[in-house]
């Protein structure tokens, strides 16, 4: 997990949680269900597209919006590995947090890059890029706290003494 | 050096001094759960392994946006909802009482000083009483139901003083869509909105909740209001001297200060489709439009019906547009019958709805198609909110968008 490369898919600013799940499909059963309709009112096809260990390279305020939870775990479901934009918005980023999905902000990396490049991500060190490094800042502790723990669920069961 | 309000609702809570930048764990005054995401709270807090809520009165459950059901898989929610209030012991429910932030306000759940978190972004709203309010994910819920704490990193604040005397036709809409435009939609993220100055101390608890609700539009953690008088009466209690205490220091750090003059103000409205696009109703007007929704935590209490009704008294809707009016809660709707306002927006061709909220997250009626457009008095214009994502969303004050109704194209109030 420290190091991997894949195949980015390049979004813009202001990426909502509207257009990340919209909100008729929300009263699906499952992540799993809803998972297809990921992205549908800007671009339908996408979710259909991504594949296993893709990433997500976008704008500034990814994630803006409403609340649901399901906007980061839809796009954990989907495969990505993570979504590296210039900014969060501040509910998508703890969500995601909370559900094992990496974010990595850059502020340059969105605008030196195209749709299916390669890059390659070092945990809390760069991304490459075409032999081009991105500085990253690592995470505050008590954030890595939960993502070594597995997420918040997994927390909260050691918490109560289960696993 | 002073403390801003945020700074000072935390430090109350937490017993110690903050300062931005600190990250705290708080104690939980309140939580807010809506039917959307109850099945996946609950099962969350099941999966984490507990067994009881920390204090079941402390938490509130809020049958909104999918009541009453339109599709057979929304009475999922309700029947898991239901069964988690009874198994836990919540005696707070309610199933048909009107939108979740509203009856987090109206029906006293919230006082000044409060912390409290929801699962919905607009939780925001109840900065309007001076409580730090915001939203969160169901999996963090699930751990505040268990734990009874959250941890915070205290925010910077944007202080946001606004003076003098608001124009006629301007709302409090406009100036938290203009805040919005100005900022930009991340201007705000990850900090508290703090809102003083004469003209925010003289508007009423529900036009500083119009305000409040709006912050997330530009990121926000929160928007503070002082509590004062009107705040007291609003809430039904007398403020104790910790709670006027809410007010941000001269000598506070704040990250930004912006200043306004409320003359300045003109009617706006937020284009397609980001709430940050915001351009004066004069740029747009001339515009078809085939629909208006008046409702939502935004604009859809009792001075909004009336601002709409004012507008729209002896006058009839047009033809081809169909006006949606949505109250936001059951109180409101009975004062609303009660007042005549209901009357004289029916007679001018208003849908009148249960309280609910409705078309602003694109269920319980008025579904839009390619091409149409629509002038809405909530909270969001994204794409596809309101039916296909070719559907055009502008959003505007009750005020405007009752003058819209009544000439089926963008005019100014």
């Amino acid at each position: 997990m420290d190091k991997f490369t894949g195949k980015i898919w390049v979004l813009g600013d202001d990426i909502d949680t509207d257009i990340i799940i919209p909100t008729e499909y929300l009263a699906l059963k499952t992540v799993q269900d809803m998972a297809p309709y990921a992205f549908s009112p800007l671009r339908p096809e996408l979710a259909g597209q991504i594949r296993e260990g893709d990433m997500i390279v976008a704008g500034k305020n990814f994630g803006c919006g409403s609340s649901r939870e399901q906007a980061p775990e839809i796009i954990k479901a989907l495969g990505i590995k993570c979504v590296i934009a210039k900014s969060f918005a501040r509910i998508f980023f703890r969500n995601s947090i909370n559900n094992g999905l990496l974010l990595i902000e850059n502020d340059r990396l969105r605008d030196n890059v195209n749709e299916g490049d390669e890059i390659t991500v070092t945990i809390n060190e760069s991304i490459e890029h075409h032999g081009n490094q991105y500085p990253i800042t690592s995470l505050p502790q008590n954030l890595v706290d939960i993502i070594n723990a597995g997420g918040l669920v997994k927390a909260m069961r050691k918490l109560n003494g289960l696993d | 050096m002073g403390s801003t309000i945020i700074e000072k609702i935390i430090r109350n809570n937490i017993g110690k001094e903050v300062h931005s930048g600190d990250i705290v764990t708080v104690n939980v005054d309140r939580v807010m759960i809506h039917d959307i995401f109850i099945p996946f709270v609950a099962s969350k807090f099941e999966e984490m392994g507990f067994t009881k809520i920390w204090d079941a009165d402390k938490a509130v459950l809020i049958y909104d946006h999918l009541v009453p059901a339109s599709q057979v898989d929304d009475t999922r929610h309700f029947c898991i909802g239901n069964a988690f209030v009874e198994k836990y012991g919540m005696k707070n429910i309610h199933r048909a009482d009107g939108i979740c932030h509203q009856l987090m306000t109206e029906a006293g759940y919230v006082k000044p000083g409060d912390i409290v978190f929801g699962t919905d972004s607009h939780t925001t709203t109840y900065g309007c009483v001076g409580a730090f309010s915001s939203g969160i994910g169901y999996t963090e819920m699930a751990s505040i139901l268990g734990t009874g704490t959250l941890w915070i990193r205290v925010p910077e604040t944007i202080r946001v003083n606004i003076t003098g005397k608001l124009p006629e036709n301007v709302m409090a809409k406009d100036i938290i869509l203009k805040l919005i435009g100005d900022l930009g939609a991340d201007g705000a993220t990850y900090k508290a909105l703090e809102f003083a100055g004469d003209t925010v101390e003289n508007m009423t608890v529900a036009s500083r909740m119009s305000m409040s609700n709006m912050a997330i539009e530009a990121g926000a953690k929160c928007a503070l209001f002082t509590p004062d008088e009107k705040t007291a009466e609003y809430c039904g209690i007398t403020l104790t001297d910790k709670e006027r205490d809410l007010a941000g220091d001269a000598d506070a750090n704040y990250c930004t200060v912006i200043n306004y003059r409320a003359e300045d103000f003109v009617p706006v409205m937020a284009c397609p489709s980001n709430v940050d696009n915001v351009k004066p109703v004069s740029e747009l007007a001339g515009r078809e439009i085939d629909q208006v929704f008046i409702g939502s935590c935004t604009n859809g209490r009792l001075e909004d019906l009336m601002a709409a009704a004012d507008v729209l008294k002896g006058k009839h809707v047009a033809p081809f547009v169909k006006l949606i009016v949505t109250p936001a809660s059951r109180k409101i709707y009975r004062e609303a019958a009660a007042n005549g306002t209901m009357a004289v927006l029916a007679e001018a061709g208003a849908i009148i709805t249960h309280p609910s909220c409705g078309l602003c997250c694109g269920r319980t009626g008025g579904i839009l198609t390619d091409g149409e457009t629509v002038i809405a008095t909530n909270n969001r214009n994204f794409l596809g909110r309101m039916g296909t994502s070719k559907v055009n969303i502008y959003l505007a004050s009750p005020r405007s968008a009752a003058a819209c109704a009544i000439a089926g194209k963008i005019v100014s109030p």
